[in-house]
C-alpha cells in the first residue's frame, strides 16, 4: 500500500498528508505516520473547531489555571483552588458502554490528578434514545454501571449530574464525565517538560494494544455499521490501577520530586509527550524499547499510540530519579525511564540504538491545519418530530402533571445516583436531588457547589439560545445553593462538522455560550469538544454540556430545594416569560422542534438569580428550587417531593393556564419558601408572587373558581418514579 | 484513645475513618499501612471501607493475608478492640474474625443510601452509649453486603448475642438474613457492620449518629 493510502486509511487527508511531508521533508515512515494521524486527528487538533473556541472568554479575576493545561482551576480563598474539566467519551461508550463510560470516569480523573489536585467529586452527563427500546436500556444500564464501576471504587464521590432520553442518541449515546479536584494553589504542577539531560518516567499500568486509534478511527468519524468491529479500540478500565496512580502522583508532587507531569489520554505516549515537550519548549527522547508491555512483540508505532489507561508521564531531575521510582515502588505501581528531555524540538523516537521516528515537536502539535466551517443555516428542521406520548386532548393539568413527572428526562435519578458512592471523603453537604446542585464543604467553613447541564433539544430548536439557556440554567442551580460561579467548562457534542448545518449549530451555540459567559463574568477554564456525534439514523441533537463551579461562603447555609417546614409561605420568584416551545409537554405530545426561542434577557436573569442567591445565603429561606424542565407546577411537586411536605397554592384566574403551569423558560423562574417577611423582603430585589403556604401530604392548587389541581405525596412519588423500572 | 486506621491499596474510606475518630474527644488516629506488621502501639483498630487490592477476586479475601492482618488477628486474639466498617467487614469475616459472610445484593447492583439501623444489644464495647432499640441513620454503599450465616450458626448468633445492630424495618438494602447489619464475635471486642458509621459524625454531611460506634469504644477503652 502506498503511505498516502495508508494515511488515508488512518483518517487523514491528503491534503494534510502533503503537508506533514513537507513539514519533515520526506514521507513519514510507519510510526511517524501513526503519530502524526493521532496528533492531527479532530479529537486531539480540534481543527474544526479551535478557530471558533477562541470566541470563548477565559480570563477572570478568580482564574488560577485556564485552557489549555489538563484541567482549569479557580481560587477558592484560603490558598486553595479547585481544579475542573469535562470530557466526553462518547463513541467508546456507545460500541461499549460499561468500559467506555468506566474509562471516561478513569480519563478526567487523571486530567484532575496531573495538575496536583486531589479528585473530590465526579459528575456525568448522559444523553440516550427513549427507554423504550431495548439498546437504550442497554447503553444506560452498563454506562452507569461503569460509571459506578470506576468512581466507586477509586474513593471518588459521583454528586450529580444529568439524563436525557431523546430519539436522535438512539444510536449515538453521549456520556461526558466531569471530575473536581482541590489543591494547595502553590501545589499546582504544570505539564512543560523542562531541564535538558532530565528523565523523562513512564508510570502505572503497562503498555498493551488496547486502545490502538481511539481518538482517530473511533472518535474523528461517524458511527457505522462497522462499529462492532471497533470494539478493540475502546480501552479497558482498571480503578485500582488508577487508584494507586493517584495516590502515587500526589505523593510524588507533595514530596516535590517533579518538574512535569502529564497524564496519558488519546493517542497514550505520542499526544502526551510531544504536548509536554512543546509547553517546555524543548524536545524528547523515547525508547520504546525500554516501555514496559502486556504483550511481547508489540511495533514501535503501536507502543507510541496505544491508549492502555492508568498510565502518568513525569520528568524529574536525575538525581531525584531513584526517590521517584521508590515512591512507584511503595504503591504498587510500575515505574521507567524510557526516555530524557533534549534540545533539539523534536520527538525522536528510538528502539534501543535505533532511531524509527523523528518528528518535529511544532509540527506534531501547532502545525495540523484548522478549517474553516462552511456554514448554512438549514431550510427545514433536521430532526423529526418526537413520538407523541400523551394525547392533546388530555387539558387536565392534573393529568399533565403526572404524565410530565413521570417522563423519562424529568422523573428522579434516585436510581442512577443510587449506584453510585456521593458522600467518600465527607465533603457532600447536598447529595444528588437535595439541592438544585451538589454542595462540598471545605476546609474552613465554606462550599462550593457545582452543576452540570445542557438540554440539546432546545439547543436544537435554536442554537444560539439554547447555549445561552444551558449556561443560565446552570447558574440558577448554583443560585439556589446560594453559590456564585466562579468558573465553566464545557463540552461540545455535535454532528459533523463538515456538513454545514451542523457547522452552524455549531457556530450558533459557541456564541451563545461566549455571550452568557461574558454577561456572567464567568470564564470558561478549559473543556472538549467532540464531533461527528452521527448514525446512519442521522445526527445528535446538538449538545453543549455546561459544567460549573460556585462558591458559597458558608456550607451550614447551603440551600435547599424541598419545602422544610408546614406554614412556611412559598412564592414564585424570577423573570419568567414561559413558552410551551420547545418543552417537555411540547415533547409528549408529538409536536415538531420549534424553530426559534424566545430571546433571553440575561441581564435581567442575573439578577434575579443574584437575588435568589443573596436570600440562600442569609440563611432565612427553607428552600430554593429554579424552575427547569416541565415548568412551574413540576417544579412545585419536585420540592413537595424532596421535602415529603404537601402544599397549598391559590394562583388566581389564569387565561393561559397551560402556559404558566408547564411553560418553560430555564433560569428565570424559582419556587422558593420560608417565613412571610423573608419573601417580602426578598419581593424588594426580585419580582415575586406569595402563592400559598407548605404543610400536609397533598399538592393543591387552585387556579380562579374553575380549576382546582390534588395530588396526593404518594401519587406525586409513584410518577416520579417511573425510572426505577429502568433497573430492575 | 489512640484508633488505628489500616490503609491497604484500593481503600478508600481509611481518611473518613481518622477523621471520624479524632471527633472523639481525647482520640486521636492514625493510617496503618497494609506492608507494616507494626501496629505501632494503638489502641484500638479499624478495617475501613473501600475495595482493598482491587477487590476483584471474592472481596476482602485478598486483604487478610496482608502483613498488617496478621497483626490484627493476634491484636484481636489478645481482647484489642477492632471494627470493620463494610469493606472491613468482609476482610474480618475472610480473615476468621467474625461469623459468616457477605454475599452480592440481593439487587445485585451497588446501592448507596442514607436508612436507619436499629441498636439490638447496646452495650460495651461498641454500643454502650446508645440505646437498645434506638435507630441510628447512618449511610450504606456497598455492592456484596448481603449478610449470611447457616441456620445452626444463625441461631447461635441469636443465643450469644452476637447480633448488635439490623436494618430498621424496611430498610434492609441487600437482603441480609434477619436484617442483620452489624455482628460481633463471641468475646465482643471485634464488630463488622455493612453502614458507614464514619460517614454519619457530621448533622452537616446528613447525621451524626455514627459517632456513637466510636464514642463507644473510646468509652470502654475508658
Amino acid at each position: 500500500m502506498r503511505t498516502v493510502d495508508r494515511a488515508l486509511a488512518l483518517g487523514l487527508t491528503a491534503g494534510e498528508f502533503e503537508l506533514i511531508c513537507e513539514k519533515l521533508d520526506r514521507e513519514p515512515n510507519e510510526v511517524e505516520l501513526a503519530v502524526f494521524s493521532l496528533m492531527w486527528s479532530e479529537h486531539c487538533a480540534y481543527k474544526h473547531s479551535k478557530k471558533l473556541l477562541r470566541q470563548l472568554p477565559t480570563s477572570g479575576p478568580r482564574l488560577a489555571l485556564g485552557p489549555g493545561e489538563n484541567a482549569g482551576a479557580v481560587t477558592v480563598g484560603d490558598g486553595h483552588v479547585i481544579a475542573f474539566k469535562v470530557e466526553s467519551h462518547n463513541h467508546p461508550s456507545a460500541v461499549e458502554p460499561f468500559q467506555g463510560a468506566a474509562t471516561g470516569v478513569g480519563g478526567i480523573l487523571r486530567d484532575i490528578f496531573a495538575i496536583g489536585a486531589r479528585p473530590i467529586a465526579i459528575l456525568d452527563s448522559l444523553r440516550f434514545g427513549e427507554p423504550s427500546s431495548p439498546r437504550t436500556r442497554y447503553l444506560l444500564d452498563h454506562a452507569v454501571a461503569g460509571i459506578g464501576h470506576y468512581g466507586n471504587s477509586i474513593g471518588v464521590p459521583t454528586i450529580g449530574g444529568e439524563v436525557y432520553f431523546e430519539g436522535p442518541y438512539e444510536q449515538n449515546c453521549l456520556v461526558n464525565a466531569m471530575a473536581v479536584g482541590i489543591a494547595r494553589e502553590d501545589g499546582l504542577i504544570r505539564s512543560a517538560a523542562a531541564g535538558v539531560g532530565n528523565a523523562l518516567i513512564l508510570f502505572g499500568a503497562s503498555t498493551g494494544r488496547d486502545g490502538i486509534g481511539g481518538a482517530s478511527v473511533l472518535a474523528s468519524a461517524e458511527l457505522g455499521e462497522q462499529d462492532a468491529a471497533k470494539r478493540p479500540t475502546v480501552q479497558v478500565g482498571d480503578p485500582f490501577a488508577e487508584k494507586k496512580l493517584l495516590e502515587c502522583s500526589l505523593e510524588l508532587l507533595d514530596r516535590g520530586l517533579l518538574v512535569a507531569l502529564q497524564d496519558l489520554g488519546a493517542a497514550g505516549l505520542s499526544s502526551s509527550s510531544a504536548e509536554m515537550a512543546s509547553k517546555g519548549e524543548v524536545g524528547l527522547d523515547i525508547d520504546v524499547s525500554l516501555v514496559p508491555l502486556r504483550e511481547a512483540g508489540m511495533a514501535p508505532w503501536e507502543i507510541m499510540i496505544s491508549e492502555s489507561q492508568e498510565r502518568m508521564l513525569c520528568v524529574a531531575s536525575p538525581e531525584r530519579v531513584a526517590e521517584v521510582l521508590e515512591v512507584c515502588a511503595k504503591w504498587e505501581v510500575g515505574g521507567t525511564v524510557i526516555g530524557s528531555v533534549i534540545t533539539e524540538r523534536v520527538l525522536r523516537v528510538l528502539a534501543g540504538d535505533e532511531v524509527v521516528g523523528e518528528m518535529p515537536v511544532e509540527a506534531l502539535v501547532d502545525d495540523c491545519p484548522l478549517y474553516d466551517l462552511v456554514v448554512e443555516k438549514p431550510a427545514a428542521g433536521l430532526y423529526p418530530a418526537p413520538v407523541a406520548v400523551l394525547d392533546h386532548d388530555v387539558s387536565d393539568p392534573r393529568a399533565i402533571l403526572l404524565a410530565l413527572l413521570a417522563s423519562p428526562n424529568i422523573a428522579s435519578r434516585l436510581p442512577l445516583f443510587e449506584q453510585y458512592d456521593c458522600i467518600v471523603q465527607s465533603r457532600t453537604v447536598r447529595r444528588p436531588e437535595q439541592a438544585d446542585a451538589a454542595v462540598l464543604a471545605l476546609p474552613g467553613g465554606g462550599a462550593i457547589a457545582v452543576s452540570i447541564d445542557g438540554s440539546g433539544r432546545r439547543v436544537a430548536c435554536d442554537p444560539y439560545t439554547g447555549a445561552v439557556e444551558a449556561v443560565l440554567e446552570c447558574a440558577a442551580n448554583l443560585a439556589c445553593t446560594g453559590a456564585e460561579p466562579l468558573g465553566l467548562t464545557n463540552c461540545l457534542n455535535f454532528g459533523n462538522p463538515e456538513k454545514p448545518h451542523i457547522a452552524w449549530q455549531l457556530t450558533e451555540a459557541i456564541r451563545g455560550l461566549a455571550d452568557a459567559c461574558r454577561a456572567l463574568d464567568v470564564p470558561v477554564v478549559g473543556g472538549n469538544v467532540s464531533l461527528y456525534n452521527e448514525s446512519g439514523g442521522g445526527p445528535i441533537y446538538p449538545t453543549p454540556v455546561v459544567g460549573m463551579v460556585g462558591e458559597l461562603p458558608s456550607a451550614a447555609r447551603a440551600g435547599r430545594a424541598g419545602f422544610a417546614r408546614a406554614g412556611d409561605a412559598v412564592a414564585f420568584a424570577g423573570p419568567f416569560a414561559p413558552r410551551l416551545a420547545g418543552s417537555e409537554l411540547s415533547k409528549l405530545r408529538g409536536e415538531a422542534l420549534a424553530e426559534g426561542l424566545e430571546p433571553v434577557d440575561i441581564a435581567a436573569l442575573r439578577a434575579a438569580q443574584e437575588a435568589i442567591r443573596d436570600a440562600v445565603r442569609a440563611g432565612s429561606l427553607s428552600s430554593a428550587h429554579d424552575v427547569a424542565e416541565g415548568g412551574f407546577l413540576v417544579a412545585v411537586a419536585e420540592s413537595c417531593l424532596a421535602g415529603n411536605i404537601g402544599v397549598s397554592l391559590e394562583l388566581g384566574p389564569n387565561d393561559e393556564l397551560e402556559r404558566s403551569l408547564f411553560g418553560e423558560a430555564p433560569g428565570a423562574g424559582f419556587v422558593v419558601s420560608g417565613p412571610r417577611e423573608t419573601l417580602d423582603s426578598l419581593a424588594q430585589h426580585v419580582a415575586l408572587d406569595v402563592l400559598g403556604t407548605v404543610g400536609g401530604d397533598v399538592l393543591d392548587v387552585t387556579a380562579g373558581d374553575e380549576v382546582h389541581i390534588t395530588a396526593t405525596l404518594a401519587e406525586l412519588q409513584a410518577a416520579h418514579g417511573a425510572l426505577a423500572a429502568l433497573f430492575p | 484513645m489512640r484508633f488505628g486506621v489500616i490503609r491497604f491499596p484500593g481503600s478508600c474510606d481509611e481518611t473518613d475513618a481518622v477523621q471520624a475518630c479524632e471527633r472523639v474527644p481525647g482520640c486521636s488516629a492514625t493510617l496503618l499501612w497494609h506492608g507494616d506488621a507494626d501496629l505501632h502501639g494503638v489502641e484500638a483498630v479499624v478495617v475501613p471501607g473501600g475495595f482493598s487490592y482491587g477487590d476483584y477476586l471474592r472481596v476482602g479475601a485478598i486483604a487478610r493475608f496482608s502483613p498488617v492482618m496478621e497483626s490484627v488477628i493476634r491484636f484481636s486474639r489478645e481482647g484489642g478492640l477492632v471494627l470493620g466498617i463494610c469493606n472491613g467487614f468482609q476482610v474480618l469475616c475472610e480473615a476468621g474474625l467474625l461469623p459468616g459472610a457477605l454475599l452480592p445484593n440481593t439487587g445485585l447492583r451497588f446501592l448507596c443510601r442514607q436508612i436507619d439501623v436499629e441498636v439490638v444489644r447496646a452495650s460495651m464495647p461498641f454500643t454502650a452509649d446508645c440505646a437498645a432499640g434506638e435507630r441510628l441513620s447512618i449511610p450504606v454503599k456497598h455492592t456484596t453486603g448481603r449478610f449470611y450465616a447457616p441456620p445452626d450458626e444463625l441461631q447461635s448468633l441469636h443465643a450469644h448475642g452476637q447480633i448488635v445492630l439490623k436494618y430498621a424495618g424496611g430498610h434492609n438494602p441487600n437482603g441480609s438474613l434477619h436484617d442483620i447489619a452489624g455482628v460481633r464475635n463471641e468475646a465482643g471486642n471485634v464488630l463488622g457492620l455493612m453502614p458507614h458509621p464514619e460517614h454519619a459524625v457530621d448533622p452537616l454531611c446528613g447525621s451524626a449518629d455514627g459517632l456513637k460506634i466510636f464514642l463507644s469504644m473510646a468509652h470502654a477503652h475508658g
